[in-house]
């Protein structure tokens, strides 16, 4: 039996303080998430209980009790503190997905100061706008990745401390850097928590806009009730289960499916920090008898394409409950998975604001393959016609996917940007930048995005970001980024470029400003396709107009050009 | 090969790798070892495209064929051998 049972009859008397009663909670007593994805479960038999196998590229592998990740978070909570950190500084995490990064997420959280989860891979551009603009005071980091700090320091007055997490001694430190080993440092058996209340800040992850720089989307310590909720109702977690959420903690699934949910809920979760292979995915799903599995419709379809047959080679007859989010799902690829693994994947449709799932399908209920599902109980979902910014009155059109912002993982604020934050809001819906439409049963169908931002893989890439970068590099002279198709990974950046007077469009030229994107942000803002044009279409006041390209590219109607500067 | 497998394991170095990274041979595992992600696979599969004039068909340049230099100086071989 699921935890959910029957979703129509948890939408009839839902009440988040289910909740709330489940995790020994009352309105205005302390809630500090560190505490409660540790000490609690402690405290409730299960200090024993393995929290986290953890593997590595290598294939070593690491298991952690859950005493073992109270004291961890404990030892790094106490060392943090002992720099002198305090409740509501922000503290980085720029790693791998080493143990570091799951446990030194819980000891910034115990000390009450703000985890700011960075992608590993981001290059220093990236991490300098971040960091800069949460005036970020720590960063816990690797000797790997360590570089691309000391590169971006000068631009960082506030950040006071470097802490590498596996500083072998071979190098000396630099300017304001210390080591910390988690191993070779004392196990700090009491830490007294920070005594954070529902709405003490918590989590700061950033995500891109259109326009402007990535904006800081801030949690607070109460979003541990719908994250705990919905990981029990949507993933239907249960005591015995062994899960895998694939995301990396850089991201906000990571985060709320990959650390708070799995540990408030006292589970058992594995995490494999390697790169991607077909055969290495199921070889760990085998080994570890994984029984619930929450990944990605690229991974998934990287799956598909490795075929059937290798699937068989393996023993996947552990996995219970298969589900899946960051982009659309796509109808083939629920059917695959359902004749290879005889369940189908579940949609679940949420966003880094969002903090939680908010349209899902869920365990016993029917599967419509390609559909989101519908909202979880107690979140009021709606498509909202865009031309009057209120609900569709019947089914069946495409509009803009709205939710009335009332659940309690709901972000409170862009950080240091409440103009932005107005802005996500229309007639008090909240606007969640995506268009679909609702059947007559009430299942919502994804459609595409109401702005530029491309998804790529599940990740979000402003278009913006990308083609401020690429105008610093010495050959570029104007630049338009837009999504292009992708069979995999959804969408990917493409890139127009015209280059400037002393340099000639070549093969060398494309590679080179490639690699110039994924060192300077990241892999996934590299576009992996340039075209160089002899000029941009622009509007008669020169503005770019990225949606002829855009349009372009996806084979659609290019629609009004009347203030096209070349018409 | 064996110079096909020098460029690329050079180019990896310079461009994956930072000053002070443990070195790498022709071996050691790129994409499962986290040094080349699936996307920064796209960079590395147009250098090879670009250097050896030939075209790597998408469903052959999967995680597991870029996984060492060696794997990938036998899948370039295989394109480069087709070429003639």
């Amino acid at each position: 039996m699921s935890h959910i049972g029957s979703y129509e009859t948890r939408i009839k008397d839902f009440d988040w303080a289910i909740s709330e009663k489940e995790l020994g909670y009352k309105p205005g007593d302390v809630i500090n998430i560190g505490w409660y994805a540790t000490d609690r479960i402690c405290q409730m038999g299960k200090a024993a209980k393995t929290a986290l196998i953890h593997e590595g590229f290598t294939g070593s592998e690491k298991r952690y009790t859950y005493n073992d990740i109270r004291l961890a978070s404990n030892t790094i909570g106490a060392f943090l503190r002992g720099l002198g950190l305090k409740d509501e500084d922000r503290v980085c995490l720029f790693m791998d997905r080493i143990p570091e990064l799951y446990l030194g997420f819980l000891g910034i959280l115990k000390i009450g100061a703000i985890a700011q989860p960075l992608f590993s891979a981001f290059g220093d551009e990236s991490l300098l706008v971040r960091l800069s603009n949460a005036e970020t005071s720590a960063i816990l980091t690797q000797k790997k990745h360590v570089f691309k700090v000391r590169k971006i320091l000068d631009k960082l007055p506030y950040l006071r401390h470097i802490i590498i997490v596996d500083h072998d001694g071979k190098a000396p430190l630099k300017e304001r850097e210390v080591a910390f080993s988690l191993e070779g440092s004392k196990p700090v058996e009491n830490l007294e928590c920070f005594p954070t209340k529902a709405e003490s800040p918590s989590v700061l992850h950033y995500t891109s806009g259109t326009t402007g720089m990535p904006k800081g989307v801030q949690h607070v310590h109460y979003s541990l009730i719908s994250q705990y909720l919905t990981a029990k109702w949507v993933l239907d977690l249960q005591e015995n289960d062994i899960y895998w959420c694939t995301a990396d903690p850089g991201w906000v699934t990571g985060t709320s499916y990959g650390i708070i949910a799995p540990f408030s809920l006292g589970i058992t979760q594995c995490v494999l920090d390697a790169g991607f292979s077909t055969e290495a995915w199921y070889r760990f799903i085998e080994k570890n008898r994984i029984s619930m599995w929450y990944s990605a419709p690229t991974a998934i379809r990287s799956l598909m394409k490795g075929g059937d047959e290798i699937a068989k080679k393996f023993d996947l007859s552990s996995l219970r409950h298969l589900a899946s989010v960051g982009e659309p799902l796509n109808s083939e690829a629920v059917v695959w998975s359902e004749r290879v693994f005889g369940k189908p994947f579940l949609d679940t449709y949420w966003q880094t604001e969002t903090g939680c799932i908010v349209i899902s399908n869920y365990p016993g209920m029917e599967v419509r393959p390609g559909s989101m599902g519908k909202p979880f109980p107690g979140i009021t979902g709606a498509i909202l016609d865009p031309t009057r910014n209120e609900p569709y009155a019947a089914p069946g059109k495409i509009g803009l996917v709205a939710l009335k912002f009332d659940w309690p993982s709901r972000m409170r604020t862009y950080w240091r940007n409440p103009e932005a934050f107005q802005k996500k809001f229309r007639n008090n819906w909240y606007m969640t930048g995506d268009r679909a439409k609702m059947d007559q049963d009430g299942y919502y169908w994804f459609a595409g995005r109401d702005d530029d931002i491309i998804n790529t893989a599940g990740h979000l890439v402003s278009p913006f970001e990308v083609e401020s970068a690429l105008l610093e590099h010495p050959a570029v002279a104007e630049s338009a980024v837009v999504s292009k198709p992708d069979p995999l990974n959804l969408e990917v950046v493409k890139a127009f470029v015209t280059v400037k007077p002393g340099f000639v469009a070549s093969k060398d030229l494309d590679l080179e400003i490639m690699n110039f994107i994924r060192k300077k942000l990241s892999p996934l803002a590299m576009p992996q396709e340039i075209e160089f044009v002899d000029s941009l279409p622009k509007t008669r006041s020169g503005k770019i107009m990225r949606r002829i390209l855009h349009a372009k590219e996806w084979g659609e109607d290019i629609g009004d050009t009347s203030t096209l500067e070349n018409e | 090969m064996e110079g096909v497998k020098d460029v690329i394991l050079q180019y990896v170095t310079k461009e994956y790798l930072e000053d002070d990274s443990e070195p790498i041979d022709f071996e050691s595992p790129l994409i499962s070892g986290g040094i080349v992600d699936s996307f920064s696979m796209v960079s590395l599969k147009r250098f090879l495209e670009n250097k050896y004039s030939i075209q790597i068909p998408d469903d052959k340049a999967t995680p597991e064929a870029f996984d060492s230099v060696n794997k990938i100086a036998v899948l370039v071989e295989e394109f480069v051998g087709k070429k003639g």
